[in-house]
């Protein structure tokens, strides 16, 4: 018991004992709130009997006293009162000298409309935001036309080593499966009209406009997309990126070019590479499922590409690295503060890349269809 | 009575480069003790093998009588609980506010109500001398000296016995290093704490400490101010009689 009351004549003896420390702090609080006040009379302490006292018994101890004398009680120590009590009024009478943050007052109504407003604001400058980093990546491309040392060409062979040939597995194998897919649900459609040829037909056209490259596209954006902005962004933090400019160097020029550059190397090729896979994964089930043999499938093949259809895919390629590169830097640079917005803004660089290919696959269809390709 | 910290016959190596090589080193209660030593002598690694953050190749480090070099990491909590680090560069969650920063240990280590767990943090960002306002702020938005008074308020929220400072002055101004060293010293003397300070801050030293420890060669050299700075090791003499250690020699007598 670390707490014990005792009237004397309208004096109340209290005596602390036991260990007035943080690993007690629960009981004591409870026990101290249990404490009636009283009023008037005067309260002696005792504190003679406490083992040991720390910086939040302390605490706990002068906030009760603290509610004593503000309910009118007088209070007197017998035996001196413990020294971290008198540490704290120390600390607490600097207060006055110390500015305090002033209470948030303002009513629901008042605070909605402010964040409408915050919102809006925000908006509008994550717009400004963009168009400004368009703006200097646009600036700074010009500049490098100027001179080939600055094109920085081992970073771009990085790049194109890692957005890439590292990527090669995952969109060879993902392109094969996707083509089967397609495949095997053409072959189940089409055998109604005893169409089953036709399945080439869907496999060529599907996979070398659309598939190849959406999903390629997807795939990279997912990998690298992210990996541009959390590189990025754990450089700004590190304060790497304010060193670049400190030394004179246009972090533009180093960091997100070499990106920009390298995808839109990396991209079509591994475009090519998916066309390639869908193919063949195409030629297999189509031998599987409808019994061509491969011969006659390649004729098929011939037959059923007009001399844009590969073309119509493989353009869309580095428009959409340039998509994924800028929106992946973007929200890279981004970062100022915080290991939070890290992880935030790679998030959305990801979702909004992927958005961005789609929506522009989807402007590209359009415009295909009124050009009649 | 028994030391604080007590680390005997200490061995740390990483490959062939051996660190410390039998280092002996006894801190008493209530004493503020400075670590110091050239770069790459292993002060770092003398703290983070007193954090139980590094496991020594050879010898015992005994923290309040607990052996911590063979124990287990469910174990050590219980020394954890008793000592405070103040990182060199803060090392506060960026993606808390200070107040919550200071909250966090106490929140992990012992179940109080969030009112009494605010006031207590509020407690110790006062204690440290930061402004009311700063408790909301976040770590990106403080300054130098800030970051380190935040980063002592978050060492003292489990009212430790010991507290561990590594630099605490690196990077401050004279003027701010010298109010920082005032507070620990009198956080020091108000808490009655056992500091253990690595530092490079002469000034620091003859100001606040009350032994140092030098290391060299792999082995520490202890003893009081006065003692180190007659010591005729080569190290210790251009240390402490160097060109650069004259201003705080004659400043600190």
């Amino acid at each position: 018991m670390q707490l014990e009351i005792r009237d004397q004549g309208g004096r109340s003896r209290l005596r602390l004992s036991g260990r007035w420390t943080v690993e007690e702090s629960a009981a004591l609080e409870a026990r101290l709130l249990k404490e009636a006040i009283g009023t008037g009379g005067d309260v002696v302490f005792d504190a003679a009997g406490i083992e040991a006292m720390d910086l939040t018994g302390a605490w706990l101890l002068r906030s009760f006293e603290q509610r004593l004398k503000d309910a009118g009680r007088h209070v007197e120590w017998t035996g001196g009162r413990p020294e971290q009590l008198e540490f704290i009024d120390r600390t607490e009478a600097d207060l006055d000298r110390i500015p305090t943050a002033e209470p948030d007052v303002r009513n629901g109504a008042h605070r909605a409309l402010r964040e409408l407003g915050l919102r809006a604001v925000t908006a509008k400058e994550g717009a400004l935001d963009v168009l400004g980093f368009i703006g200097v990546v646009t600036a700074s491309l010009g500049r490098i036309f100027g001179s080939l040392r600055r094109l920085r060409l081992a970073s771009i062979v990085r790049h194109v080593y890692e957005t890439g040939l590292t990527a090669v597995p995952i969109v060879a194998l993902i392109a094969f499966l996707i083509s089967v897919i397609v495949a095997y649900i053409g072959a189940q459609q089409l055998r109604k009209f005893g169409g089953e040829i036709f399945v080439v037909d869907l496999v060529t056209v599907a996979v070398l406009r659309e598939l190849g490259v959406l999903l390629t596209a997807i795939i990279v954006a997912g990998r690298s997309g992210s990996a541009f902005a959390a590189e990025i962004g754990a450089m700004k933090l590190n304060d790497e990126v304010d060193a670049l400019r400190a030394i004179g160097m246009d972090p533009i020029e180093v960091l997100v070019l070499p990106r920009i550059f390298g995808l839109v190397i990396a991209l079509p090729a591994l475009t090519v590479l998916a066309d390639a896979m869908g193919l063949a994964g195409g030629a297999l089930l189509s031998w599987y499922l409808v019994d061509i043999p491969f011969g006659q499938y390649l004729e098929r093949v011939q037959g059923s590409i007009g001399e844009m259809t590969f073309w119509v895919g493989i353009i869309k390629a580095p428009v959409f690295a340039v998509l994924i590169a800028l929106v992946g830097t973007l929200r890279g640079m981004q970062v100022r503060t915080s290991s939070r917005e890290l992880g935030r803004l790679t998030t959305m660089a990801v979702v909004q890349s992927i958005f961005l290919v789609i929506l522009a696959d989807a402007v590209f269809a359009v415009i295909f269809m009124e050009l009649d390709i | 009575m028994e030391p604080v910290i007590s680390v005997r016959g200490l061995v740390n190596r990483f490959g062939a480069q051996v660190v410390h090589d039998g280092l002996d080193v006894e801190i008493r209660a209530g004493e503020v003790f400075g670590i110091v030593g050239g770069s790459g002598s292993g002060k770092s690694v003398l703290l983070r093998t007193l954090l139980g953050l590094q496991k020594p190749a050879g010898g015992s480090v005994r923290i309040e009588g607990h052996e911590i070099t063979r124990q287990r990491e469910r174990d050590l909590l219980a020394v954890k609980r008793r000592y405070g680090v103040m990182f060199q560069r803060g090392a506060l969650f960026s993606s808390l506010s200070v107040v919550q920063n200071v909250e966090l240990p106490i929140t992990e280590h012992y179940r109080i109500g969030s009112g009494l767990r605010r006031e207590l943090a509020l407690l110790r960002i006062r204690m440290v001398g930061l402004p009311g306002i700063a408790a909301e702020k976040f770590p990106s938005e403080l300054s130098g000296g800030m970051t380190k008074r935040a980063a002592l308020a978050r060492a003292l929220a489990l009212d430790p016995a010991i507290l561990f400072l590594d630099e605490p002055t690196s990077g401050l101004d004279p003027i701010s290093a010298a109010a920082f060293d005032q507070l620990v010293l009198e956080l020091q003397k108000g808490l009655s704490l056992t500091v253990v300070m690595i530092t490079h801050d002469l000034d620091t030293i003859f100001r606040v400490c009350n032994r140092v420890g030098v290391i060299v060669d792999g082995r520490m050299i202890t003893g009081t101010l006065d003692e180190i700075v007659r010591h005729d090791h080569p190290w210790i003499r251009d240390y402490f009689h160097g060109e650069r250690s004259r201003a705080a020699w004659t400043g600190g007598k």
